[in-house]
């Protein structure tokens, strides 16, 4: 019966979005405020019937409803509880679910949150919104049901994909696809102000909080993803290139450009259309991602089943969307009015860099992604583009922009002075070659070129640093001065110091992980002894174990210091009874920033085992990174500058800007 | 520099930029691209020694020794030839016997052995890399249903369930 309430609630929300997808436009079209009015209330009953459609399903899972064909497809009743949660969204109709349920719940953000945006503007921004909302609908109700039942229904599940049942999994979706999705509020707004023709620095300001908290959770999304793909897959890899990794890096990397770009908008006046096609850009490319991932025309851990029918639906959702889009900004683009002028030596001219930059390097991951897809639909032949395809392409295309992101914050708008930035930076740059140099003879040597990418590391982390110090004014004033100073600044001058700071720790953490990786494959038997990364391993034997859905061999190893025992990991390999599907759980011991990673291999005929064991120095800083770029990301999301519809907010220091000039 | 002139810089400066991204996208695509193959197509492709492809197809059955070490041979079969091919360090969770299986290397110009540097995990729910599934539906070697009879038997209970192409699989394990 639940399940039925769900299955009906959700039609209900498809009834819904039609409503809001039409009267709304009609409304801004007629000037009438209150068919207007039925996008915040229709977007909000829409975030409603969806919540309450995926609850339960959820409830399904939770209960083990084996009549449910879905849950019988990807649950077990002995997996533990919060896997039968994580279950919902480790499928495909369940993702598309979580999809829909966080793309309706941004659009009901905008409908509480937009109290201050005009009512023409919300009113159209709810409506794009609403359009994709009705399409995700059709495409679940059509082709990828989750309310499907079963009969007679089986007594047992067939088990969620072993790999999938991770902590990581369980918060790895949700993340990321509050990112993904996120960039459609930016894409709803660039519509709408194609649509109504006007366009100014205010919109600037409405579309950047959620742009960067959009950005913000799918940088913690694709960090959570690596770590995951890291410890679980046993290969001790953190990025592998793939097509679906790179689905969800596309997004971040425009996203990240259309971040700089708004904030010259916003700033300026400048910079109008670009943004606009940055908006626009940003969100195709989640759904770019959405379809590459969904489809089945990549097969992957995250190609749960392949269904063509799916794949030609999505395909159509991309075309109608991105394409009306686009067709949208040709034709209104050229009536918008170009803002204000800068020199190339300037803040915006260090980001328009930043967005050459981005943007470049977006179209090359884009390339290397679909080149093998339309190659082979074209050719029928079939290549592989790997890793070192992006490492020669994109990784020396972001050098640049890494050496310049300490410049950008110590020129000023409109024009700026790089001599004088130079001066200001060369003692940061001094120190950051010093502090490369010190991490690679502490890391006893290893690559020459390494000391340069420590340094650019470095570099990125004491621009930060730098930019704070000269905000502050520190060695000219008192420190107690400048500390205040410092307290005063704006959090949004906080948060970009954070994030750059975060994305230098990320580039030594990649460097480190790269020049300075040891692997050794060996083969041990039990009393054995190997070294690695300074630390010797003795492989004590075996432990069989039972968990709830699986048994495991659990190998135990002992690892020494200079005779004295420091630690010992557990290192397994699970077989998941329901599937009969093995996997291999890593033994990872953590020194400092640094891990020591151990994977079993297969046993060998004399009664030892491979063993894969790598020393990763300084690997938690990829990660680190990351999350520190998250906190930048919300500290800035903190500033009050951008809370634009914030609740609690008393004062309105840009009403005057944002009154439609009806 | 006049206003026009120094436009005319930024945009020289950008196109440039642009420029060498494509040159270099070209670069890598000649360098790092690797094409896929199966070892019936290796007698009418005229492979150098040293370029990278990759190779697919089933393992034989039977075929799989472990040496000295953590190298291993075995042959890859696509019903028509065989290749063999030796790999060192640890086979992925789903290596298999009779499964499919796609393998990253080049032949050795010396022994004429193909020598693999990664061997692939990811397969979909039928133990099948979709680039050898294709093909061997193609011809005709394998499908789809047989595909979870290569798969061993789910214990347990006897079940009578439906995969997800609609077929009945029925697997009575004792």
């Amino acid at each position: 019966m639940i399940v039925e309430i769900g299955h009906f609630a959700l039609v209900l929300a498809l009834a819904t979005a039609i409503i809001v997808s039409i009267l709304p436009v009609v409304g801004v079209h007629r000037r009438d405020a209150g068919m207007m009015a039925v996008a915040t209330t229709g977007s909000l009953v829409m975030f409603g019937l969806v919540a309450l459609s995926f609850a339960a399903l959820t409830w399904a899972y939770v209960v083990s409803d084996f009549s449910v064909k879905n849950v019988w497809e990807n649950s077990h009743s002995l997996m533990p509880l919060i896997y039968k949660y994580s279950g919902v969204w480790g499928n495909h109709e369940g993702s598309m679910m979580l999809w829909l349920l966080i793309l309706v719940f941004f659009s009901a953000l905008v409908a509480i949150f937009g109290r201050n945006i005009p009512e023409t503007l919300k009113a159209n921004v709810l409506a794009v919104q609403a359009w994709i909302s009705l399409a995700f609908l059709l495409f679940i109700l059509l082709t990828s049901n989750p309310f499907i039942r079963l009969d007679p229904a089986p007594a047992e599940g067939q088990d969620l994909n072993p790999i999938l049942q991770d902590f990581g999994l369980a918060i790895h979706p949700p993340l990321l696809y509050l990112g993904y999705v996120g960039f459609s509020v930016c894409f709803s707004f660039a519509v709408a102000a194609l649509m109504e023709g006007r366009i100014d620095a205010a919109w600037a300001r409405w579309v950047r909080p959620w742009t960067l908290a959009a950005w913000t959770f799918l940088t913690a999304g694709i960090a959570m993803g690596s770590y995951w793909a890291y410890y679980e897959l046993g290969w001790g890899g953190w990025w592998f290139w793939d097509p679906v990794e790179n689905a969800s890096f596309m997004p971040w990397l425009a996203g990240t450009a259309l971040l700089h770009s708004a904030l010259v908008m916003e700033k300026r006046e400048a910079l109008k259309i670009w943004t606009v096609l940055l908006a626009i850009m940003t969100f195709s490319l989640s759904m770019l991602g959405t379809f590459l991932v969904r489809s089945g025309v990549l097969t992957s851990v995250h190609a749960f089943a392949t269904d063509p029918s799916r794949g030609i639906f999505i395909l159509c959702i991309l075309a109608i969307f991105i394409g009306g889009a686009f067709m949208l900004f040709a034709w209104r683009a050229p009536t918008l009015k170009a803002g204000g002028l800068f020199a190339p030596i300037s803040r915006e001219g260090s980001l328009v860099l930043n967005n050459l930059i981005l943007t470049v390097s977006t179209a090359t991951v884009l390339t290397g992604t679909l080149y093998p897809l339309v190659l082979e639909t074209l050719t029928g032949e079939k290549i592989s583009v790997g890793a070192p395809f992006f490492n020669m392409t994109f990784g020396l295309l972001m050098l640049p922009l890494l050496i310049a992101v300490p410049f950008g914050p110590m020129l000023a708008w409109k024009r700026g002075d790089l001599y004088g930035a130079m001066q200001r930076l060369w003692v940061f740059a001094g120190l950051a070659l010093l502090a490369g140099l010190l991490l690679w003879y502490v890391q006893n040597g290893g690559p020459i070129l390494a000391i340069f990418g420590l340094a650019i590391g470095c570099w990125g982390m004491l621009g930060a640093v730098a930019d704070l110090w000269y905000r502050g004014n520190f060695g000219k004033l008192p420190v107690m001065t400048s500390l205040r100073r410092l307290k005063g600044l704006p959090r949004s001058a906080w948060g970009t110091a954070i994030a750059h700071f975060g994305l230098g720790v990320t580039v030594i953490g990649i460097v480190a992980a790269s020049a300075f990786n040891t692997e050794h494959v060996v083969e041990m038997k039990q009393g054995q002894t190997t070294d690695a990364g300074g630390y010797a391993l003795t492989f004590d034997g075996f432990r069989e174990a039972v968990g709830p859905n699986y048994t495991e061999e659990r190998g135990h190893f002992t690892v020494r210091s200079g005779g004295a025992v420091v630690a010992d990991v557990w290192s397994s390999k699970r077989l998941y009874t329901a599937r009969r599907m093995p996997t291999t759980e890593a033994g990872i011991l953590t020194f400092g920033l640094s891990q020591l990673y151990v994977s079993l291999g297969d046993p060998m005929d004399g009664g030892g085992i491979v063993v894969r064991i790598w020393w990763k120095p300084l690997i938690l800083c990829i990660w680190g990174g990351c999350l520190i770029m998250m906190v930048g990301g919300f500290v800035s999301l903190s500033d009050r500058r951008l809370r634009v519809g914030a609740p609690s907010r008393k004062a309105k220091p840009v009403k005057a800007v944002m009154e439609p000039a009806e | 520099m006049t206003r026009k002139q120094k436009r005319l810089a930024v945009i020289a400066g950008g196109m440039s930029f642009i420029i060498i991204a494509v040159f270099l996208v070209m670069f890598a695509f000649s360098q790092s691209v690797a094409y896929f193959f199966m070892p019936g197509d290796l007698a009418t492709a005229n492979l150098q020694p040293g370029t990278r492809i990759r190779l697919g197809g089933l393992v034989e059955a039977g075929s799989v020794e472990r040496g000295q070490g953590s190298t291993v041979r075995f042959t890859v079969t696509d019903g028509n030839a065989t290749v063999p091919v030796s790999y060192t360090g640890i086979l992925p969770d789903l290596f298999r016997e009779g499964q499919g299986v796609v393998t990253e290397g080049s032949f050795d110009a010396a022994t004429h052995a193909f020598v693999a540097d990664s061997v692939l995990a990811k397969h979909d729910e039928n133990y099948m890399p979709k680039e050898v599934a294709d093909r061997l539906k193609k011809d005709g070697v394998w499908e789809d249903g047989t595909g979870k009879g290569m798969a061993p038997a789910k214990d347990g209970t006897d079940q009578q369930t439906k995969d997800k192409t609609g077929q009945v699989v029925g697997s009575t394990t004792p």
